[in-house]
């Protein structure tokens, strides 16, 4: 499984985690004073791992996962990815991000959008034409490559946005409510793709989602999130195979572990009030 | 073609209204004539005389008419009395100032979005040029470009260009922030530098309000045009054929102008909203 050509590393040195954040607090300043969006925050996320962020509004998984980005800096405790700092990550290119919308540029067609991080990257053409012809089939796209995002579907933009990400290989993919905003049988589909895409590359995905199901289903860990101050109440190793048809979610092992995050979501909630 | 209808109706409606306000403007006239004669007039004598006055107060639509047909056909383009020829000299000026002007006005844009000094000290000095009235300051420019020995198509479309740049700027500027932040986060998961931002996500994005702006500052670069033809004693040009019609009386010659300024204005706009539909459904912005 582990086995994969990894370009940025790990893969040969002894098991540098992928993020490891320790201690880790980002408090936003505010016109009404502080607010703080991460507390205490330690977390280490392994090579290969598939982990879901689950919890409440304004509990601080976007927060988490773009301080993952260096989109945002935190304020206290250390957080490296691939053992570097953020910032040196994202220059290294070490991760693709999948925003909550789809947030396909309009004046470029679908081969455009997934062109894009490739253009800038400075991959050679005929490099990108091949890279956007397979991750385009690797999201069962191919053929839309000349439409505008606008002729597409919301699952079928969603999944253009995927493969953007994925375009240029990196490691670890980083994906906020990706499928939020879609119906429940779309969704699904997205789901069972996405867990093959996953073992078929071997990358780290980090997810945020707000469906139970959704995150026992795709994850190996899920992390259990609770709000005011964001912090971390639960981590829960899932039990399930790598290997998961849809229908697991009818077995038991499934639905314990579900029940574990529903508790833990509770006890978060009673914490709060 | 649907729209048809509708605007040949008020095409209509506003023949009417005019052919009205011809009767009632220029009927005093035709009553102190008809006194000093000793006559007095019937109705339809003082409406028929209302209509066909050397000088009225307000052309009948039919009299502008027939100067615009004099004026457009008549005449060699070539000819000091064609409109052919004056609208042309005008044009041309507009043209040159509207480019300047555009261009004047994407750089100023592009410079308060990338730095922040620029952004701070710029748009005070743009929005204080527009307050000036521009009559006042048109004499200027073309004396002191005069005293430098330049003269001719310049001074004029140099204000067409004073004009027109303003809303460009205005216009720029909120197209080359349109983008949301989390489409300038998506260009920094990928560490884009400045460049490329600009190229790759403002640029693009600003395309629609590019257009839109350039339909204002096309008007305006016209506008600054005849103005700069006014005070110059300029003999060629639309605003010299106003200046010479309001001298000696000449309201028909005066609104024939008008609406050849005005078929110039439309028809400029109308060229750059064909050049904004075909570039937008190029691009993909607009279905
Ligand atoms: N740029 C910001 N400035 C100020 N406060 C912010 C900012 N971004 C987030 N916050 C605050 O930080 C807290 C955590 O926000 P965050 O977006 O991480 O929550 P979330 O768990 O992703 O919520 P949701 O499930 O609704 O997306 C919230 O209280 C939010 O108001
Ligand atoms: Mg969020």
């Amino acid at each position: 499984m582990s086995e994969d050509k990894a370009p940025g590393g790990g893969a040969t040195l002894p098991a540098v985690p992928v993020v490891e954040a320790a201690g880790v607090g980002l408090t936003f300043q505010t016109a009404d004073g502080p607010v703080h969006a991460l507390k205490d925050v330690t977390l280490t996320i392994e090579k290969g791992d598939f982990v879901s962020f689950i919890g409440p509004s304004g509990c601080g998984k976007t927060t988490f996962l773009r301080a993952i980005a260096a989109l945002e800096a935190p304020t206290e405790g250390t957080l490296t990815v691939n053992g570097m700092a953020p910032d040196a990550a994202r220059q290294a290119r070490a991760y693709g991000y999948v925003f909550q919308a789809a947030g396909l540029y309009p004046w470029r067609t679908i081969a455009g959008n997934v062109k894009l991080p490739l253009e800038i990257m400075g991959f050679s053409k005929a490099e990108q034409d091949e890279r956007v012809r397979k991750v385009l089939e690797l999201v069962d796209l191919d053929g839309f490559g000349n439409k505008f995002p606008w002729q597409l579907s919301g699952g079928m933009q969603q999944r253009a946005s995927i493969a953007r990400a994925l375009g240029f290989d990196a490691d670890i993919l980083l994906m906020d409510e990706p499928f939020g905003a879609l119906d429940e049988i779309v969704r699904d589909r997205l789901n069972e793709e996405l867990l093959k895409l996953w073992s078929r590359t071997g990358k780290t995905i980090g997810f945020v989602t707000h469906s139970i199901p959704e995150a026992v289903y795709l994850s190996t860990r899920i992390v259990v999130m609770s709000p005011r101050p964001g912090r971390i109440t639960d981590v829960i190793e899932s039990p399930l195979p790598r290997e998961r048809p849809l229908e697991i979610r009818d077995t038991q092992a499934f639905i314990d572990v579900a029940h574990r995050v529903r508790e833990g979501l509770r006890a978060g909630h009673s914490y709060e009030e | 073609m649907r729209s048809l209808g509708p605007v040949l109706t008020v095409l209509v409606a506003i023949l009417a209204i005019w052919y009205v306000g011809a009767v009632l403007m220029n009927a005093r006239w035709a009553e102190d004539q008809a006194q000093r004669a000793h006559k007095t007039l019937t109705t339809s004598e003082l409406v028929i005389q209302t209509m066909e006055q050397k000088r009225p107060v307000l052309p009948a639509p039919h009299q502008v008419a027939v100067a615009l047909w004099q004026g457009v056909f008549a005449v060699s383009p070539t000819s000091k009395r064609s409109l052919v020829y004056h609208g042309w000299v005008t044009l041309s000026a507009t043209l040159l100032g509207f480019v300047f002007g555009t261009a004047a006005g994407v750089l100023l844009a592009v410079g308060m979005v990338y730095n922040r000094a620029m952004d701070m000290s710029v748009m005070p000095w743009a929005i204080a040029s527009q307050t000036i009235p521009i009559v006042a300051i048109a004499p200027m420019i073309i004396v002191v470009l005069y005293s430098i020995g330049i003269t001719g198509l310049i001074p004029k479309a140099i204000i067409s260009a004073y004009l027109s740049f303003f809303p460009v700027v205005v216009g720029m500027v909120k197209g080359l922030r349109s983008p949301d932040a989390m489409q300038i986060d998506l260009l920094k998961t990928y560490n884009a530098g400045g460049v490329q931002t600009f190229w790759k996500l403002r640029m693009p994005s600003s395309m629609p309000y590019f257009f839109t702006s350039l339909k204002v500052a096309a008007a305006a670069a016209l506008v600054g045009t005849i103005v700069g033809e006014l005070p110059t004693g300029a003999v060629a040009g639309l605003g010299a054929r106003l200046l010479s019609g309001s001298y000696y009386g000449q309201t028909i010659q005066i609104w024939a102008v008008l609406v050849v300024a005005a078929v110039l204005a439309a028809g400029l706009v109308m060229v750059i909203g064909g050049v904004q539909s075909v570039t937008l459904k190029r691009m993909g912005m607009e279905r």
